[in-house]
């Protein structure tokens, strides 16, 4: 049974194919890429994903469960999480409480338990706060645990980000344009960044990117969309050299 | 000597509050405050109570509520009726059902009971409101603070628009059995108990979710954070908390009616929200208090009133758009208090 599965996922925004007919298959432990030009689907294909819109057609399997028409908390307690295009922390919280809210997808106490403050209260948010701590430990974040998140540099808001997706022990981890409006450096070391939390949360990752390099060099699959058709699949070296591709980028040859 | 002292501050803020309790319910008893000042500072319980509960929905979740009053009118006709039928003999609902005295001790149970069906109202608003967002849900609210006091206004066994009263008489019966400020001292436990469940509920990382929604309610919902529960959650207490004001608020006065509830009620939560700082519970508090007793002082201005209070709000708009406190808290604004009263977390981690 694959970790991830989606078959023949097909989208309209009224009128409009955004997705049609796409398909994919994790077994689990891959880096995947999804390229297209701008407009493509590709956020599309993450938000049918996550459960942001439930497709016209197709499904969408992890762990071989359907995600049917789940809310996007449930699709997220299931094993995959995301970070977005444009950075959507709580600009007004701290790192640590960035942190600790993701954690409401497995809270282990409830309402009354809050406002009477009870044991099994207190022991779940001491274990929260001890994996939120864990988790800025490890993206290096301890010291900015309690800056408000807007307060942080472009560069960690987006490892805060990716801190927050961790925190949710995904199996599957989306990434959508990890390195937009990141600089030369600040893209080197994310590709290292990457290749570091996969070994080392044994992660899935799929990831959207529109810089070639960073593509290129991490993931061992693409697939290319272009008009929400899937046009071209492969290794970096097939997709390179492949005619659809550089069409689909730069236009038609005249002549 | 100093883990002693560390483990003494965690418990300041609830020593000075129960110093403060002692101090009011004292001089009311011993007859040093008038009966006027007494019957303003149970109005600025109230209005603590009001206006925190309503920070929950418009400042930590950042929506737009502006119907507060109909739930207080919901826990304060819902309190009243209970106890006048319980406990006193020529009302509507005839002979008392229990004796006079009971209320000693039932009439907290019964001003929870007024807030649970206030929550309730405020469930039945929350359901269809989910799809809406800001001016949308503006407005859905402002009809139902309509809704409820034109239906109070038409239900002519409650007395309409004429009013309901009859729980002076309930108070009085309390106070036979001992001859204490009783709605002093409810008033203050209430509010208390509302800052102390807000305080409680927004520092929790289930209540933190709330704030996470007017911050991005999408990447709320995306991050794994339940957004309809965390808003019906949030709006159920906001209402019920506002029931619960509204039972103090009817057995303060003795007398009731649906237009001590309307929009202009309403108003006055919103306007010391946004005085005191969306998202700040101290600030709730302050403005709270700040704005009564301001009401209080111009009253010798009759009318002009009514010109100097909004001329007030528009200068503070106009230079202090976040409110008194913004979001934070007094402790950020004077680092000082927060040596006095060291938070819980901060105890903790020094051990």
């Amino acid at each position: 049974m694959p970790l991830f599965e989606v078959r023949a996922l097909t989208h309209f925004f009224g009128g409009l194919r955004a997705v049609s007919d796409f398909n994919l298959t994790f077994d689990g432990g891959e880096l995947t890429g999804l390229i297209g030009p701008n407009g493509a689907g590709k956020t599309t294909v993450f938000n049918l994903v996550c459960g942001v819109y439930h497709p016209t057609h197709g499904e969408v399997r992890i762990d071989g469960r359907s995600l049917g028409r789940l809310y996007p908390h449930q699709v997220t307690a299931m094993g995959i999480a995301r970070t977005f295009q444009n950075i959507r922390l709580w600009p007004e919280m701290t790192v640590l409480d960035n942190i600790r809210v993701c954690h409401n997808y497995k809270l282990g106490y409830g309402f009354l338990d809050t406002i009477f403050q009870t044991s099994r209260y207190h022991t779940a948010e001491k274990g929260i706060g001890r994996r939120a701590r864990e988790v800025l430990e490890i993206m290096g974040l301890r010291d900015h645990a309690e800056e408000l998140a807007k307060n942080l540099p472009y560069g960690l808001q987006r490892k805060v980000e990716i801190a927050r997706a961790l925190i949710l022990r995904p199996k599957l981890l989306l990434l959508d344009e990890p390195s937009a409006g990141m600089n030369l450096g600040e893209k080197e070391a994310l590709i290292g960044l990457i290749r570091w939390i996969r070994k080392e949360f044994n992660l899935t990752i799929w990831l959207i990117e529109h810089e070639m390099r960073v593509v290129m060099n991490l993931c061992e699959r693409i697939q290319v969309l272009d008009f929400g058709q899937t046009i071209a699949e492969g290794t970096p070296e097939e997709i390179q050299g492949n005619p659809r591709v550089v069409e689909a980028y730069l236009g038609k040859e005249v002549g | 000597m100093l883990v002693w002292f560390c483990r003494m501050k965690q418990y300041s803020l609830t020593l000075s509050a129960f110093l403060f309790f002692v101090l009011v319910v004292g001089l009311s008893w011993a007859g040093t405050l008038s009966s006027y000042i007494q019957l303003v500072l149970m109005f600025v319980g109230v209005n603590i109570m009001m206006s925190s509960s309503l920070n929950l929905v418009n400042g930590y979740m950042g929506e737009f509520s502006c119907g507060h009053a109909g739930f207080m009118a919901v826990g304060a006709y819902a309190a009243s009726l209970v106890t006048v039928w319980c406990f006193t003999a020529e009302s509507v609902f005839g002979p008392n059902l229990l004796p006079p005295a009971w209320a000693v001790v039932l009439f907290p149970f019964i001003l929870l009971f007024g807030g649970v069906i206030a929550a309730l109202a405020g469930l039945l608003v929350a359901i269809p409101s989910f799809r809406t967002r800001g001016d949308y849900l503006a407005i859905i609210t402002l009809a139902v603070n309509y809704i409820v006091k034109s239906a109070i206004e038409n239900i002519q066994p409650i007395g309409g628009a004429r009013g309901f009263m009859g729980m002076a008489r309930v108070v009085n019966g309390m106070k036979e059995v001992a001859d204490i400020p009783w709605m002093m001292i409810w008033t203050w436990a209430f509010v208390f108990l509302t800052v102390l469940l807000i305080k409680r509920f927004v520092s929790s990382t289930y209540g933190k979710g709330i704030i996470a929604i007017r911050e991005d309610e999408i990447a709320a919902e995306i991050m794994g954070v339940n957004t309809r529960r965390a808003k019906m959650v949030a709006f159920m207490l906001s209402s019920g908390l506002a029931g619960l004001a509204g039972g103090l608020f009817a057995h303060i006065l003795g007398y009731i009616n649906p237009g001590s509830f309307g929009i202009m009620k309403s108003t006055e939560a919103l306007v010391m929200v946004y005085l005191g700082g969306m998202g700040s519970l101290s600030g709730s508090v302050l403005s709270a208090v700040l704005f009564t007793l301001l009401l209080e002082i111009l009253r010798p201005l009759q009318l002009y009133k009514w010109v100097v209070v909004p001329f007030i709000l528009i200068l503070l708009m106009l230079f202090r758009t976040e409110g008194l406190l913004g979001h934070r808290e007094l402790t950020d604004v004077f680092p000082i208090l927060k040596r006095i009263f060291g938070s819980r977390e901060e105890v903790h981690a020094a051990f």
